[in-house]
């Protein structure tokens, strides 16, 4: 077969997401976050959601979200962004609101607002972007990085008798009431790209049956701020990130009822 | 037996060369253009050896700039 008789619109198994608007992002080559970007965008197309969504965007990489996705987005101030889906999706309980944050935003200068909008079961969604470091700012220690990292703030290593130990945000949350629905997810691969997707999935239809705060944590890289290729960022990630943030769900309890 | 027959179209000028795709491609059908850029000065994907390509999408799943389309016919 010829690729002409191949490349007709009844053959098209997979399309560019309908609610990615034609604009190129800024992220840097290979960042994980044009992928989850893309995920959220075939969800919310898929539940047929796209008037019913807010997005809060966060301070960070994706702080430009609202500039690629087709929804309502409100931007928050840094750390913030489970504080104000709180007040949106108190305000509009019919309308499914989710967060959008990296691990520098959600563990670090607002873990008191996730924690206190994951302990009061909000309907809401919050996705965790881990990349275990401050990417936009310049590749700086987050709360996440993995001891022995070398960031621009510790240029020897991460010690935890001088910066502590990292913080696994998902396992915290997953031992609050509020919480229905705490998974990792990772999207180095096609396999787990579309396990990611499946989550979210479910995520976003736990908050629109009001079930509690779901919380979908995944597993990034930061091409930059490792200062590797985006092929061995994957392969880095896979190495040391995903022993110490093991990938599945660690909460589940829409499952009994 | 039927042959599966697939074909990818990128988006040269959205393409930001990072090559996850050609990684995540199960049958080598994708590489990076060795010195052809595009207007943002990336060495963007095309398909090499489009013969191989049996239309699986891991390659547009993968792509964290969307810039991947993915046909596939079933010749039975």
């Amino acid at each position: 077969m010829t690729r002409e008789e191949i490349i007709r619109p009844e053959n098209k198994v997979h399309a560019r997401p309908k609610l990615l608007l034609d604009k190129n992002m800024h992220y840097c080559p290979g960042c994980s976050h044009g992928v989850v970007h893309k995920i959220v965008a075939e969800v919310i197309d898929e539940m047929g959601l796209e008037h019913d969504a807010i997005g809060i965007a966060p301070v960070g990489c994706a702080v430009f979200a609202y500039n690629y996705l087709d929804i309502d987005w409100i931007e928050a101030a840094h750390g913030r962004a489970p504080a104000l889906a709180t007040a949106a999706s108190r305000l509009n309980p019919s309308k499914l609101v989710f967060t959008y944050q990296g691990d520098g935003d959600l563990a670090a200068i607002g873990t008191a607002e996730t924690i206190h909008a994951c302990t009061r079961g909000e309907n809401i969604v919050i996705i965790l972007i881990n990349n275990g470091i401050y990417g936009m700012t310049g590749g700086q220690m987050s709360p996440c990085t993995l001891e022995g990292a070398k960031t621009a703030t510790t240029p020897y290593g991460r010690r935890h008798d001088l910066n502590g130990f990292p913080l696994k945000v998902s396992n915290i949350v997953s031992l609050l009431d509020g919480t229905c629905y705490v998974t990792r997810q990772a999207v180095h691969t096609a396999a787990a790209a579309r396990k990611a997707k499946n989550a979210i999935k479910k995520a976003f239809t736990n908050a629109m049956q009001k079930k509690g705060t779901s919380f979908v944590e995944i597993v990034g890289t930061c091409s930059s701020g490792w200062k590797l290729t985006p092929e061995k960022s994957n392969k880095w990630m896979e190495e040391n990130m995903i022993p110490f943030y093991p990938l599945g769900d660690i909460k589940d309890t829409t499952k009994e009822s | 037996m039927s042959k599966i027959h697939g074909a990818v179209t990128i988006d040269s000028e959205r393409c930001k060369g990072c090559d996850l795709c050609v990684v995540a491609c199960p049958c080598d059908v994708l590489s990076l253009q060795p010195k052809e850029v595009n207007d943002r000065g990336y060495h963007f994907a095309f398909p090499a050896n489009e013969q191989a390509c049996i239309g699986c999408a891991a390659c547009a799943v993968v792509c964290p700039d969307a810039c991947i389309e993915v046909y596939r016919v079933v010749v039975k």
